[in-house]
């Protein structure tokens, strides 16, 4: 075991968990992603939908732990890296030429990464634990639920906001993740770019469509 | 030959030594466009030295951008703004009459100023000591393909051994990652049939020493490979990460 511990501990190693668990997590995003659009079928669709999971239930709450390792190991290597690498560079130059040499997505990490980890808390909160452990009476709706968080225009803004950012960190992270396990070739690599690229913009696209689409059209009601 | 002197502002980054604090100072200068910016340094210095000043400490050796020693932060980028260059190759002419420089030393915490613009290079030599090397029996010379190689590998392998450890993608990262030096070294033995037996146990080696050295770990903005003078690519670092890791998870000792 002590090998795992001191290769996770070295500079690869911290890239390997970070591109492990973040390719882990856009999969993860894909399948929420399809769960969420059943909101613009019907009512009925959605709740069916939700209700069908309860059945799988207790697979569900594996699954569950498994991603919140997957967020855990994620955010803490992201902000351990973080750390060190400020550490490791002491002082700034005078003149910044870092918008002529590298991507806006790549300097940001943090700064997007941050920013979804603070909606994940607000996210887990509010939709998840109302999912979960929210009061339902008789004939409750989960549709219902959605409809009044997203009828708050403070929490849809904000919601569309962090899924710009999350965007800006997918469309690094994605073809980042490839670059550190060294899968890299001549052939398959702008491939691999331009598809990190559309998955983050249809990623944030989709997910921001639906505060936007619950807010300002009330659910097509 | 062009005629014009330049009138330039240099902000130059003077600091008596690591520990004490640096600060930018100020020098109105008249340089003909052909110089380079190291012969503009020099002539900066002639005048400092009749004038009794102290003279701005830089490192160079050969002049001609092979050697690596040279390396002045010209304006934020490392060897300046032309690509593919090092500070030594950099000429006058491409800058305008009027322009302020500011010229700095590479900066990281595994760098420290030694003075002014002399950084300390150490932990790269340190690097290269854990596995920068062949290991091989001496005798006579063998012949002349004996050993095979796919013209394509050995161009890839030689790409890798343009890197002239100067220490540019350290000043450019926002890191202060080696990860491109270590990366070329690496790739340079890994590539070819006389780096196989030692393939595995240099790059870990090399990546441990790297970690000890302070520098920090590659987020993949790529700007190292941006600022290189020798266009070293990426690719390396990718083939860096695939061999260590592969190493970690063949290796059949227990704890490493």
């Amino acid at each position: 075991m002590g090998w795992i511990l001191k290769f996770v501990d070295s500079s690869i190693g911290k890239k390997f968990v970070m591109a492990v668990t973040g390719l882990s997590l856009i999969l993860f995003l894909i399948i929420h992603l399809a769960g969420n659009l059943t909101l613009y079928i019907s009512e009925e669709a959605f709740n069916s939908y939700v209700s069908t999971i309860d059945i799988i239930k207790p697979l569900i709450r594996v699954a569950e732990v498994i991603l919140a390792l997957f967020f855990i190991f994620h955010i803490y290597n992201g902000f351990r890296l973080w750390y060190e690498n400020r550490k490791a560079k002491s002082s700034k130059y005078k003149v910044n030429v870092s918008s002529k040499n590298s991507t806006i997505y790549s300097r940001t990490m943090i700064i997007s990464g941050s920013i979804v980890f603070i909606f994940l808390i607000l996210h887990l909160s509010t939709m998840w634990y109302a999912f979960n452990f929210g009061e339902h009476g008789e004939n409750h709706s989960y549709y219902k639920i959605v409809l009044d968080w997203f009828s708050n225009p403070v929490y849809s803004m904000f919601y569309v906001f962090a899924m710009v950012l999350l965007g800006f960190h997918l469309n690094h992270g994605f073809q980042s993740a490839f670059q550190t396990f060294g899968w890299t070739h001549k052939k398959y690599t702008p491939f691999i770019e331009k598809l990190g690229t559309l998955y983050a913009i249809v990623m944030a696209v989709a997910f921001a469509s639906i505060p936007i689409y619950f807010l300002f059209f009330f659910g097509g009601k | 030959m062009s005629s014009e002197n330049l009138d330039l502002t240099l902000m130059i980054w003077r600091q008596e030594s690591s520990q004490s604090v640096g600060s930018f100072e100020e020098f109105k200068v008249s340089v003909s466009p052909d110089a380079s910016i190291l012969e503009m340094l020099d002539e900066l210095n002639n005048r400092l030295e009749k004038e009794g000043k102290n003279p701005v400490a830089f490192e160079s050796d050969c002049r001609e951008g092979i050697c690596g020693t040279c390396g002045l932060v010209i304006n934020g980028h490392p060897h300046g703004k032309i690509p593919n260059i090092a500070t030594c190759q950099l000429h006058m002419r491409n800058f305008e009459d009027g322009e302020t420089l500011y010229i700095e030393p590479f900066r990281a915490k595994a760098f420290p100023v030694l003075k002014d613009l002399i950084v300390e290079r150490d932990g790269m030599d340190k690097i290269l000591q854990a596995g920068g090397y062949i290991s091989i029996s001496t005798g006579g010379v063998p012949d002349a393909n004996e050993m095979l190689i796919s013209k394509e590998t050995s161009s890839l392998a030689m790409d890798a051994a343009e890197c002239i450890g100067c220490g540019a993608c350290v000043a450019a990262c926002k890191n202060a990652s080696a990860m491109l030096f270590v990366g070329a070294k690496v790739s340079q033995y890994a590539l070819l049939p006389q780096g196989q037996p030692e393939r595995y146990r240099r790059v870990q080696s090399m990546v441990a020493v790297m970690d000890e050295m302070g520098f920090g770990s590659c987020t993949n903005t790529y700007a190292c490979e941006a600022e290189c003078p020798k266009g070293i690519s990426i690719t390396n670092i990718a083939r860096m990460n695939r061999d260590f890791i592969v190493a970690k998870f063949k290796s059949q000792d227990e704890d490493s």
